[in-house]
């Protein structure tokens, strides 16, 4: 996305034509207009007919909000839980209870880090055992008292390192896939960045699953398939376009329930109007699904997760005349 | 941790030749050995007591009553939902796969017995795309489990596998999140759930189904874990120990009940179900 460096500048120009305008008093008005359509246009150009792998650029973009932009901007009076009772308190994945739109809620969110020094404590927003084990706490939490749990996500993956394996990474995911499955209240997904593979779904079995527009969500990052595939990185490119790993193309495969559009050039061009879609489209999820009878919620839920899969008869041999 | 530094950590290795040849080389001891001697003694080498890889019928056959094993699998195959292209296309990787196991796909499935226990057995087998769950193994699973609910016996399910099938993308992702709502209806039904973890039981799968066994029982020898030395080594470029990842780290860091050889394993798993099902 070179082209987004263009955009830039234009917009620089039109913020100095603007000041300009103001100081010296000069009708640089027609000026400005021309450009701003042309800014409008050259935008469209380039955000409109994006590539899979322009996407997962756009869902890995240095300003992309993260789950605490939105639990500030959409949520009210966050009330965040720490640690697991066991081993510590995972910075990647954060627990709590909220309000969204008049309910109490549970959230889960997987939080990036900024700098590198919030990265550091935040683990890049890869989450560790000690995380899915909070979350399990959460979600304990959730039923006893018949909230709904929200969760948001965005992870490269789940946490790889020593650590991590001597305190069953693998396990801790499985723990949470089961809980998630049969935990009695209403439970809606969001993948606001990256859904990387075991990580994300850990925290993602859901009555509806909900994804941004230029958010991903796939088994293996595009770089591992790349490495794996064609034992070369540099194939990324074709990795991500071969996994159907963007909102669009996972909605058509029937494996998510709704998209949330974001503005021209992604999340971060436009956070409120990213987080009011995300508000409205939630409220919408957990509005139908809150009404619903327990018993039905997680019996749709487990007929959801059971029928996933494609697959075919094999061929009869065929008969020798 | 000192204890393990000395220690050698068995390799099964997976790439033995299965030509036609009465002989084979054994990689660990250089020995030549012939094979109908190997095969009687469930692939493990009679010279130095190297393990080498069982395909998922040999494995059937190394566990349960001699004759006792029905294969219950529905015949399901792959589709390619995603239209997968890498090297070549994932159709061909499917046949050339089929071709070389006699498998439809990563899994064997079927009821049988383990001294005189009637149980379902799921058998993963690495030749096949690298043991790796898509749709079509997530699926057998599932069934497998549907089918011990309604047989009111055991599953055994014993894994072989890379982790999750990268060319069906999302669909491979999933069979995680399905197969572990589906082992619940054993609990529901107070049936037991034995796991079996040989070499590898890795990613999506040592990550979901494998992981939740009531008792998990590991082969000696078996790689058990989430990420891969390489994945970690990439990702983070960590140090990482000698016996990482083996059977010996898992039941170490308590994330397996027991450890047991392969030629005992037949017993374990009779000794363990006897104590969940009453025999007469």
């Amino acid at each position: 996305m070179s082209d987004e460096r263009t955009l830039d500048l234009l917009e620089a120009k039109i913020e100095e034509l603007r000041t300009l305008d103001e100081i010296d008093g000069m009708d640089l008005g027609k000026e400005i207009a021309r450009l701003e359509k042309r800014l409008e246009d050259l935008r469209r150009d380039l955000y409109s007919s994006l590539s899979d792998w322009e996407r997962v650029r756009l869902a890995r973009h240095a300003k992309r909000p993260y789950a605490l932009d939105y639990l500030n901007a959409v949520f009210e009076g966050f009330y965040e839980l720490h640690g697991d009772r066991i081993a510590g308190d995972d910075r990647a994945l954060l627990a709590g209870l909220a309000r969204f739109d008049g309910r109490r809620v549970v959230v889960l969110a997987q939080q990036k880090g900024r700098s590198t020094e919030e990265n550091k404590d935040r683990f890049f927003g890869m989450t560790r055992p000690q995380g899915y084990r909070k979350g399990l706490r959460a979600m304990a939490l959730a039923e006893r008292f018949g909230l709904p749990l929200v969760t948001l996500i965005d992870t490269p993956g789940a946490y790889p390192g020593l650590e991590s394996e001597e305190m069953n990474i693998g396990g801790a995911i499985a723990e949470s896939l089961l809980a998630m499955s049969r935990l009695r209240v209403p439970i809606v997904a969001v993948v606001i960045g990256e859904g990387g593979s075991g990580g994300a779904l850990a925290i993602g079995v859901a009555d509806r699953v909900l994804m941004l527009e230029n958010a991903i969500y796939s088994v293996i990052s595009p770089e591992g398939a790349a490495a794996i595939l064609w034992k070369d990185k540099e194939r990324a490119k074709e990795a991500a376009a071969s996994l159907n790993l963007t909102a669009a193309h996972l909605e058509e495969l029937g494996l998510i329930d709704a998209v949330i559009p974001e503005p021209l050039g992604g999340a971060h061009k436009d956070f409120d109007r990213t987080a009011g879609a995300l508000k409205e489209k939630l409220s919408r999820q957990l509005d139908s699904l809150c009404v619903q009878p327990v018993d039905k919620l997680v019996s749709e839920r487990y007929e959801r997760y059971r029928g996933i899969g494609r697959f075919r008869p094999v061929p009869a041999p065929e008969s020798e005349e | 941790m000192a204890i393990f530094k000395e220690k050698q950590y068995l390799r099964v290795d997976v790439d033995q030749e299965r030509d036609e040849s009465l002989w084979m080389k054994c990689k660990s001891c250089d020995e030549l050995v012939f094979k109908r001697r190997v095969r009687e003694n469930n692939n493990i080498c009679p010279n130095c007591g190297e393990y080498f890889f069982l395909t998922a019928l040999e494995r059937v056959e190394s566990l349960v009553d001699e004759g006792s094993f029905v294969d219950g699998a529905e015949a399901i195959m792959a589709d390619d939902p995603l239209g997968f292209v890498d090297s070549r296309p994932y159709v061909e990787r499917i046949e050339e796969a089929q071709e070389k196991t006699g498998l439809a796909d990563a899994i064997v499935l079927g009821k049988a017995s383990i001294a005189g226990i009637p149980i379902v057995i799921a058998v993963m087998d690495f030749r096949f795309v690298g043991g790796s769950m898509g749709s079509v193994v997530g699926e057998q699973i599932c069934r497998g489990i549907e089918s011990a609910v309604e047989e009111e016996c055991p599953f055994v399910l014993v894994s072989s596998s890379g982790g999750a099938r990268l060319q069906e993308g999302l669909f491979s992702l999933l069979q995680m999140a399905k197969t572990a709502a589906v082992r619940q209806r054993l609990a529901d039904a107070g049936l037991p759930f034995v796991s079996v973890m040989t070499y590898p039981t890795s990613g999506g799968v040592q990550a979901s189904i494998a992981s939740l066994g009531d008792v998990i029982i590991a082969e000696r020898g078996a790689m058990i874990g989430f990420a891969g030395r390489r994945v970690i080594q990439d990702t983070i470029a960590q140090e990482l120990p000698a016996h990482f990842q083996t059977d010996a780290f898992a039941l170490e860091h308590g994330f397996v009940d027991r450890v047991a050889k392969r030629e005992d394993l037949r017993d374990e798993l009779s000794t363990l179900l006897g104590y969940f099902v009453e025999t007469a």
